[in-house]
């Protein structure tokens, strides 16, 4: 009982990996006032990237920066489209998504010739387990060495990166100048422009973070978790870390609560799935896996405390003239 | 940035410009990828025009994306984006199969088809109550609700097919085949005006239904007291409500119609082609309508040529897999982003030069 519950946390910090770097990248660009449901389009356009610079490279590293390159470039056509022209950002989020979805499929058929598969990546092309010092030596003790060795050892490095982004990122939005004036853009685009800082360069700003962290998520999918890119490799965790960070009201913290309880309902569903559960008796993956959604939707009508999302969220700043 | 330009220029001209620019952008992709964008016109042309059955799945297309292209354009007007076009025609799927499956034993097709319509739109127009509702009532953002109900639908449907509607015993997860009277009729005679053979191509009657649908669409939105209460609230919800005109109302009654248009598009899919309910029903057609009604500018006329146009891109660039093998229809979904991005978020990218260019005109000088 004890070593299926070790597991299934295991799976869940790996399924919730993706989810917290990706809702974390949205928590900058939303909290600067910048709405992005293209984040969907950025994960799956830097897994992209990030396999097929590893296979054609062989390095990881090379492949988690052609993965963040991409991501930040999508960023910036995003904040082109929505800061600079003043476009809707719903539409632009969507477009992202579009081009995202074909041009992976695309190249991937063109450059690769495997049905939009990149090619199975080798060790050395991946980021591999990392032990953690000492986790071979506690393994045995009960309890504390388990939970030391199975769960909080051996995972890849994009994991560990994931939830220490969460602290930092707390740290920079609400320790930092930076962070301040970017809540700030966020609520109130007029005094900040008051105080002489531009809220467009801080907005551009937001939007490169956020297409750098959702970068590594997108890497982490295509060359941590798996080995190699397949066609909508996705599947939709954009459109689930953009729930996590609305059901976390957006505040960094939360949003690692958020993602672990949707990768914990993950893992969940792919554990359970034709099983039953005591007294409940069989149930259906697909409950489990519209959980998330369900839980967004309520809270987001108010049922579950309230989501007020950044004030000035999805108006272009004009400035006074 | 703002100044006033002619009309031409502002509903003609520049959509031309950014379409133009989407349509370039493909182009180069397409030489990145190794082959000649030229040759590709010329094959998704002659794949989708230049024969008979290539002209019925291009028909068969558009009148997908023309129902959804509709259902987005409706909500546009109340300035409410539903992006929920594909959950609402997915549960709308059910609707009209429901109907089918339980009458196809006892009604000809004639009688069955305005029911399965019926249930198509209700079906739809039910998925898209809720996040209106919460919209007008709790505040809760429309986009991530109906974005999330996407998810619900995709969910809900798999469920249904894999443990309620599936023909014992087989495998696929699909209910089971309608008899003949759950069928509409194809539309030969249709593409045979024009001297062609439809072949096997799906184009049914459901093409006619939503060509209707255009001209009561834009009957409701510039006849009607609700159309222009629907537009007064898009234009401004404040003056709206000091007019008189109740949001909640309004909201929710707009949703219901675009609800009831994207559930309508199933009864292309499913009583005109497949004759059974299958996943993934919409197919990705309810996105496609977002980039139909941006194109289209929001005017009946408009989505129903701009749905033509992604007739013919996903039709031909069907053929373009076939001919080409460095492309895959994968291509459509790049144009789609790309007139979405052109024509929908970057709309004002060009407006400043055009300006400038006019304001350059002599004689229109003090005018711009």
């Amino acid at each position: 009982m004890f070593d299926a519950l070790i597991l299934m946390l295991d799976s869940t910090v790996r399924l919730s990996t993706p989810l917290l770097l990706t809702a974390l990248a949205g928590l900058y660009a939303e909290r600067s006032g910048v709405l992005d449901i293209g984040l969907e389009g950025k994960l799956l356009a830097s897994a992209f990237a990030a396999a097929a610079m590893a296979a054609v490279s062989g390095s990881a590293w090379l492949g988690l920066a052609a993965g963040m390159g991409v991501s930040l470039l999508l960023a910036l056509l995003h904040g082109a489209a929505c800061i600079t022209y003043r476009g809707n950002q719903i539409v632009s989020g969507v477009a992202i998504n579009f081009l995202a979805a074909g041009l992976t499929a695309l190249l991937g058929q063109a450059w690769f010739r495997q049905g939009g598969r990149t090619p199975t990546l080798p060790r050395e092309a991946r980021f591999g387990a990392l032990e953690l010092p000492l986790a071979e030596t506690l393994a045995g003790v009960p309890v504390i060495g388990t939970v030391y060795s199975e769960l909080l050892s051996g995972h890849s490095l994009p994991v560990y990166a994931a939830f220490l982004a969460a602290p930092a990122s707390w740290y920079v939005l609400y320790r930092m100048r930076f962070g301040l004036r970017l809540r700030a853009v966020g609520e109130n685009p007029a005094a900040v422009d008051t105080a002489g800082i531009s809220v467009t360069l801080m907005r551009y700003k937001a939007m490169a973070v956020c297409g750098l962290i959702c970068g590594v998520g997108g890497a982490y999918l295509a060359i941590a978790q798996s080995a190699g890119f397949v066609k909508d490799m996705s599947a939709g965790k954009g459109f689930i870390a953009l729930a996590a960070l609305i059901f976390s009201k957006w505040r960094p913290l939360h949003v690692m609560g958020a993602c672990l309880l949707f990768g914990f309902l993950d893992a969940a569903a792919i554990r359970l799935q034709g099983k039953g559960l005591p007294l409940i008796g069989e149930v259906p993956v697909q409950l489990i896996q519209a959980a998330p959604y369900v839980l967004t939707v309520v809270l987001l009508a108010g049922f579950i405390g309230r989501a007020t999302p950044p004030k000035a969220g999805g108006t272009p700043y004009v400035k006074e003239r | 940035m703002n100044a006033p330009l002619p009309r031409w220029v502002d509903l003609g001209l520049i959509p031309m410009l950014n379409l133009l620019a989407a349509f370039l952008v493909a182009g180069l992709v397409v030489l990145l990828v190794g082959e000649s964008p030229v040759e590709a016109v010329r094959v998704i042309l002659y794949g989708a025009l230049g024969f008979g059955e290539g002209i019925g799945f291009t028909l068969f297309y558009a009148t997908n994306f023309i129902f959804t292209g509709l259902a987005v354009a409706v909500a546009f007007h109340a300035k409410l984006f539903n992006i929920g076009g594909e959950g609402q025609a997915y549960v709308g799927g059910l609707g009209v199969a429901l109907v089918c499956l339980g009458l196809d034993h006892a009604m000809p097709w004639w009688v069955i088809a305005p029911l399965a319509a019926a249930g198509g739109a209700a079906f739809g127009a039910g998925w898209a109550f809720l996040p209106a509702y919460l919209q007008a009532t709790r505040g809760s953002h429309i986009v991530i609700t109906t974005i999330m109900f996407n998810f619900l639908a995709a969910s809900l449907m798999v469920y249904l097919l894999v443990n309620v509607l599936k023909v014992p015993g087989a495998m696929a997860p699909e209910s089971r085949t309608f008899e003949e009277a759950g069928r509409l009729p194809k539309i030969g005679w249709f593409v045979a005006l024009f001297g062609e053979d439809i072949g096997g191509a799906p184009a049914n009657l459901s093409f006619f239904l939503a060509l209707g649908a255009c001209v009561a669409v834009w009957l409701l939105i510039w006849r009607t007291r609700l159309g222009y209460e629907i537009r007064t609230f898009g234009a401004n919800p404040t003056a709206a409500v000091y007019a008189g005109i109740s949001p909640v109302r309004i909201t929710v009654t707009t949703m219901l119609i675009s609800g009831g248009l994207a559930g309508l598009m199933a009864l292309n899919p499913v009583m005109g082609e497949q004759h059974r309910l299958f996943l993934d029903v919409a197919g990705g057609a309810g996105f496609v309508g977002i980039a139909v009604a941006l194109m289209g500018r929001a005017h009946p006329l408009g989505v129903a040529l701009s749905a033509l146009l992604f007739g013919v891109l996903y039709q031909g660039g069907a053929e373009l897999a076939f001919e080409m093998p460095a492309i895959t229809r994968d291509m459509v979904v790049v144009i789609q982003g790309l007139v979405v991005l052109f024509a929908g978020a970057m709309e004002y990218m060009f407006r400043p030069w055009v300006a400038r260019a006019f304001a350059a005109l002599p004689g229109r000088g003090e005018a711009a």
